[in-house]
């Protein structure tokens, strides 16, 4: 695989992540628990889907096809997208959705900040601005789990529970695999392994307040960086580019 | 008796001189009530309008959409939580207000009780119904109570973002291929008649309106207001190419205003007596969403009685 084809391969899987977990959280809107909370996730929502379009419409220049960021979104297949299973999980209740999102943040935050010292100028610009809102949602999404386990005993149930079901998909956040390591050796992309270790820091700390038990690393999922979803994912793109599908060619 | 009459008069003069009636000022009993009343339709019309939009935030055509879309919504969630806050100002809980809604004893506006069954509709729900909501609203900027004002003009800029992005869509769609054509031509046929209906009753059987009128919560009728959003909106369907769906619809020289047909107010009274085609969806979902966020709410409640403790005993 060329230096270009790596890089491309990265810039979609950072895309990726943020395009479909910004499209999870759209699905709230209106439904949330308070209107407070409404306000919150489609806050997020709008910020993920803006960083995914400046990492799109990218990758879209480093493939050099003319290929647009609606062109990326709409009209690659399932197995094209390289996001990790983590985003696509259902929204199930607030303790889950909360929970996708902090153990997202948890990664994403030492990830933009790492970027920004990125050898590839675009990524370190596009980390710039994120950074900023990352740390915004790692401290909405810390601050709820805080409530959620040290609050009432359905809430730490429910928040123990969402924690034990997702725990696997953060398998997916951490594998490095030859595209990664070449984007590693480039100076492109930061080794996941110290990544891990903030993440590592962050949940102890974040979950210790919360008073939730760290599930234990058990079979661990993977396969989202290299397009094996899991069959939800399939359904968020039914519904996603449902109007680019039906009206090929058309302009919106 | 004495004492009120006088209160009364202080209270009219103050309002016949244009200042504005403060939370802690005093007020008859009935402009509060009339106001409540007002406001938090106002406020429930914000919040179970996210819903027909809502709709469409998973499937909107594009990235840029989506994007727009999502801030729209949001907005009118934060249009929610401010009429919320300034209905609390009169003295009434937002908790009492959401109780009445998710009871169906409050009304929300007719409106978002209709469905949006594809994109086009997003673009006229944003021209139509922002539209004609942002008439009443510019109005609203000028209402007798203050904390009632002040929001408004806030929710004004927004929503004139809103309509324009409506519009927007609706004119992209209508020089588009000819199946979004058809598309933004249906949406329009479906939404002209219930944005109409949006302004109320003809003036004539509006009952709330002589006192709105005289307490300068409402500065102009629902008639007046009705025909101005109809004399722009025509012009603006012929900008794009579309029709406005009225066989009765002509320039008249002599008013300088368009003549228009006869809303169907059988429509409207069934829709506003809980017949429409989703009041029941729209009912059930914001009930959902407050049941199912319950424990959500007692959680923070509980978490914030804990750290209140703590920092006590500390």
């Amino acid at each position: 695989m060329s230096q270009t084809n790596a890089l491309f391969t990265y810039t979609l899987r950072l895309a990726d992540d943020l395009l479909i977990l910004s499209h999870r959280l759209g699905e709230w809107c209106g439904h949330g628990p308070v209107l407070e909370e409404d306000i919150a996730l489609t806050n997020r929502a709008l910020d993920h889907i803006g960083e995914a379009r400046n990492l799109l419409t990218y990758a879209g220049e480093l493939e050099g096809k003319g290929r647009t960021e609606d062109d990326l979104a709409f009209l690659r297949p399932e197995r094209q997208f390289l996001n990790t299973k983590l985003v696509e999980q259902p929204n199930g209740d607030y303790a889950h959705t909360i929970v996708r999102s902090f153990l997202f943040d948890a990664y994403h935050l030492p990830l933009a900040e790492a970027l920004l010292k990125s050898s590839d100028a675009q990524l370190a610009a596009i980390a710039g601005k994120a950074v900023k809102e990352a740390q915004y949602h790692l401290r909405h999404s810390s601050d709820w789990l805080i409530r959620f386990g040290d609050g009432t005993e359905e809430s730490h149930q429910r928040a123990q529970a969402a924690l034990d079901n997702l725990w696997t998909f953060t398998g997916d956040l951490f594998t490095q695999d030859e595209v990664h390591q070449a984007m590693v050796k480039a100076g492109v992309a930061p080794d996941l392994a110290k990544i891990k270790a903030a993440f590592d820091a962050t949940v102890d700390t974040v979950l210790s307040e919360a008073t939730l038990n760290r599930p234990t690393d058990g079979f661990m999922a993977s396969g989202g960086r290299q397009g094996k979803h899991g069959e939800q994912l399939g359904f968020i793109l039914a519904e996603m580019q449902y109007l680019q599908r039906a009206y090929p060619g058309a302009t919106w | 008796m004495t004492d009120v009459k006088n209160l009364e008069d202080l209270f009219q003069a103050k309002i016949d001189a244009e200042q504005k009636i403060e939370p802690k000022d005093w007020m008859p009993e009935k402009y509060r009530k009339n106001l409540i009343r007002q406001i938090s339709q106002h406020a429930h019309s914000e919040v179970v309008g996210m819903l027909p939009e809502g709709n469409w935030i998973g499937r909107a055509p594009s990235l840029r959409r989506k994007a727009i879309l999502l801030a729209k919504v949001q907005d009118e969630a934060g249009h929610g939580l401010y009429l919320y806050s300034a209905a609390e100002t009169l003295g009434t809980s937002r908790e009492q207000t959401i109780d009445d809604l998710l009871s169906g004893k409050a009304k929300y506006s007719s409106i978002f009780n209709y469905p949006t069954l594809s994109w086009a509709d997003i673009g006229a729900v944003g021209w139509l119904v922002d539209g004609a909501a942002i008439m009443n609203q510019v109005m609203l900027c000028r209402t007798s109570y203050g904390p009632y004002a002040r929001a408004m003009v806030r929710i004004c800029k927004e929503e004139s973002f809103h309509q324009r992005q409506g519009y927007e869509i609706m004119a992209v769609l209508a020089q588009g291929t000819p199946e979004q054509k058809e598309m933004a031509q249906d949406a329009l046929n479906r939404w002209w008649w219930p944005s109409l209906m949006m302004f109320g009753p003809t003036d004539a059987n509006s009952p709330h309106s002589a006192e709105s009128m005289k307490w300068k919560i409402k500065r102009q009728s629902n008639d007046e207001l009705r025909q101005t959003f109809i004399d722009r909106t025509v012009q603006q369907a012929e900008v794009i190419g579309l029709s406005i769906p009225d066989p009765d619809l002509k320039w008249n020289e002599a008013t300088q205003h368009y003549d228009w047909g006869a809303i169907d107010w059988a429509e409207f009274n069934n829709v506003v007596a809980g017949n429409g085609p989703c009041n029941k969806e729209r009912l059930t979902a914001r009930n959902k969403a407050h049941d199912e966020g319950a424990w959500v709410r007692e959680a923070a409640l509980a978490h914030a009685a804990k750290k209140a403790k703590k920092k006590q005993a500390a």
